[in-house]
């Protein structure tokens, strides 16, 4: 699982995708008054045996940049290039088939799973649905094989859901998600449900799954400690823009974005002596409404390099030009006119 | 739970005692055991923090001293504070206490504000319940309060309603409700659990500015601990509504002496640590509280057990260090060194 594989063709390129909702009037006419930014401009690819980690704070657009990827929420602009078609643009059966090669994996094993199927009829839908196996039996040995899989016992599959606690629920969603043999899973949140003892166990059988099968995961998460464990390299979204992608290490040893540096600087550390001496950002206001995003760089209405360090002058390029996701000398791409290398964790 | 004296060495009366506290609900299935004797105290101006995973027990031991617990709830043990006992207290005197001298902060914001009244009138509010002022002098305390939280322009938003509020915000208001009173004791439950990390940075600050302006005691339940790391003073370790250890916080973290809390640290991935060596999860899960098996109930998922363990349950003994306590009958092979949260540094 290291980075060697940037070299090799990406499995799936999102290229400027978009996605806004729009907000309607309330009222008979409902008409379109506004529109909601949720993500802008997001482009990365995925390679084959990698994980890419989208992280970032509620309403950052990660979930939406997770299902426009899928599909699930059909994208305003932009490409998703997967087997070299264009997923945004398939219906019907292309999608489906294509959806065979991509799976999701929910956040809520407990909203995820439909409490009146037996854990067998869970996972074999998938098959039912896309028309695999032939029989019965040949069904029910596949499930057989997914469950020990996932570490399930096998002979618990007629139980239902609400049978399992929730680390053994979020397993069987994983078990879903393998039963069509997928090159790319999408994991929206998958550990953030589970207590932490819990927590670990998931992460080592996503982490081994992807050892064994090969598969490429987008890793949608908002607790980094849990992306610098599992991901090959970290995108972080703000406001539906990516502000910094960058290998899993050069991010949390060298993040260059502001707001990469105050999100780092934020996230408590299990050690008292180290928390004892660290600095902590602390972003001042919250986001602001995605409805109506500042103009040019998103993050400047809380950047700390805004506030105190930029002049009257400087200010005016944060003010009136996107930044561009380039590298700015730093070794990675950044999406900041003033980018700075600082170690905060 | 004779310990509980040698808690805090510091004060001589401490503030807020705990003696073998228990709590449990009958249901159809039988008796639940949510808590099974914590016993604990804390001093003025100290933060303890209380750990444990869902189910542990850690609310609903806050909840039985701020007596908010329903009624079929069977309470037995002592809470006592200012030497004033509160289980089984009246009505009467514990709405007396709660605000004026024991507050609570709640996980989540928006179900602890009423939607119908602005912000400013249900701070007044709590400020007209323990104190005979106007309602004019309660609204300019209530803007006071605001701005002590770090609400800007907070006269203007004194007249917003909490929908109009982002959820650190409301969290901010929150606080400034539960120190309207300068009370003595502030349980935080899960403050920050709902709110993103920056957010959570801004709270955990504003949690201090309001400690400070109170003196009080802080007693900070969360399941995080990073955040216990970087705020408590002492730890308390709950598993199975029974505390498993507790002791100063560099002890709980550098010298653990208790197998759950070395799990606990050994499972959480952390931010400092270079990815690729494997987590090592805690295996099986935490036992139902409905007719608990006798013996440590840690032991099933416990890789240190001895016969012993399934059938005694270890007390809560001192072990080395200053005011450390652990509960395992195997406490004594975890020589410092052997602690790992250091070896993961290395």
């Amino acid at each position: 699982m290291t980075v060697s594989n940037v070299v090799a063709e990406p499995v799936l390129q999102v290229r400027n995708l978009v996605k806004h909702f729009p907000i309607r009037s309330t009222g008979l006419l409902r008409r379109n008054v506004g529109e909601i930014h949720a993500v802008c401009d997001v482009s990365f690819d995925v390679y084959a045996s990698e994980t890419l980690g989208i992280v970032g704070e509620s309403g950052c657009g990660k979930s939406t940049t997770g299902r426009a990827i899928l599909n699930l929420q059909p994208a305003t602009s932009g490409q998703v290039l997967f087997g070299g078609k264009d997923v945004t643009q398939l219906t019907g059966h292309d999608l489906r088939v294509v959806r065979r090669d991509m799976q999701l994996v929910f956040q809520d094993p407990y909203a995820s799973l439909n409490p009146r199927m037996t854990v067998n009829d869970i996972v074999a839908e998938p098959l039912v649905i896309h028309k695999l196996g032939d029989t019965k039996k040949s069904r029910r040995d596949t499930v057989q094989d997914l469950m020990k899989t996932v570490g399930l016992n096998p002979e618990h599959g007629n139980r239902y859901p609400h049978e399992f606690s929730g680390g053994q629920r979020q397993r069987i969603g994983i078990a879903r998600a393998l039963a069509l043999e997928p090159k790319v899973l999408v994991l929206d949140e998958p550990v953030s449900a589970l207590d932490v003892s819990i927590q670990a166990g998931v992460v080592n059988l996503l982490e081994a799954l992807q050892d064994r099968l090969g598969l490429s995961y987008v890793f949608i998460a908002h607790d980094l400690s849990v992306v610098r464990h599992i991901a090959d390299r970290v995108a972080v979204m703000y406001l539906g823009r990516i502000v910094e992608l960058a290998p899993r290490d050069a991010l949390f040893e060298r993040p260059a974005h502001p707001y990469t540096r105050a999100l780092l600087s934020a996230i408590p550390i299990p050690d008292p002596r180290k928390e004892r001496e660290r600095r902590r950002i602390v972003l001042q206001g919250d986001v602001p409404s995605p409805a109506s995003p500042p103009s040019g760089c998103r993050f400047r209405t809380r950047c700390q390099v805004f506030r105190d360090q930029l002049d009257d002058g400087q200010r005016e390029a944060c003010i009136e030009k996107i930044p561009a996701l380039e590298d700015r000398g730093q070794g990675h791409p950044v999406a900041c006119h003033y980018p700075d290398v600082e170690k905060v964790v | 739970m004779t310990a509980a004296f040698e808690l805090a060495p510091q004060a001589a009366q401490p503030l807020l005692e705990v003696t073998g506290l228990s709590v449990s609900f009958p249901t159809d299935d039988g008796l639940v055991e949510a808590v099974r004797g914590v016993t604990y105290s804390v001093s003025p101006g100290e933060v303890l923090g209380i750990v444990g995973e869902s189910g542990s027990g850690k609310s609903v031991t806050s909840l039985a001293i701020m007596g908010l617990l329903p009624p079929t709830a069977q309470v037995t043990g002592s809470v006592k504070l200012h030497g004033q006992e509160l289980v089984g207290a009246s009505y009467q005197t514990m709405a007396g206490l709660r605000g004026r001298q024991i507050s609570m902060v709640f996980q989540d914001p928006i179900s602890s504000l009423n939607p119908v009244y602005s912000i400013g009138w249900q701070l007044a509010e709590a400020v007209r319940a323990h104190h005979d002022v106007s309602k004019k002098e309660a609204l300019s305390r209530s803007v006071d309060l605001l701005q002590l939280v770090g609400i800007p322009n907070a006269k203007e938003r004194a007249a917003n309603y909490p929908h109009e509020f982002s959820g650190g915000m409301r969290q901010r208001v929150v606080i400034a409700m539960a120190i309207a009173n300068d009370p003595d004791v502030l349980i935080a439950d899960e403050p920050t659990t709902a709110l993103d990390v920056t957010v959570q940075a801004q709270i955990l600050e504003t949690l201090d500015i309001a400690r400070d302006a109170t003196n009080a005691a802080m007693i900070l339940i969360t399941h995080d601990l990073g955040v216990v790391a970087g705020v408590a003073d002492r730890v308390l370790v709950m598993y199975a509504g029974k505390p498993v250890e507790t002791g100063i916080v560099d002890d709980i973290y550098y010298r653990s002496q208790m197998p759950y809390t070395i799990g606990l640290l050994n499972s959480i991935p952390r931010l400092d640590s270079k990815g690729g060596d494997e987590l090592r999860p805690i295996p099986g899960s935490p036992p139902s509280l409905l007719n608990l098996a006798p013996g440590c109930p840690f032991s099933p998922r416990c890789d240190f057990r001895i016969p012993v363990c399934d059938q005694e349950e270890p007390a809560l003994l001192d072990v080395e260090g200053i005011d450390h306590q652990a509960a395992c009958h195997v406490s004594a092979q975890f020589a410092p060194s052997a602690t790992t949260s250091e070896a993961v540094q290395a």
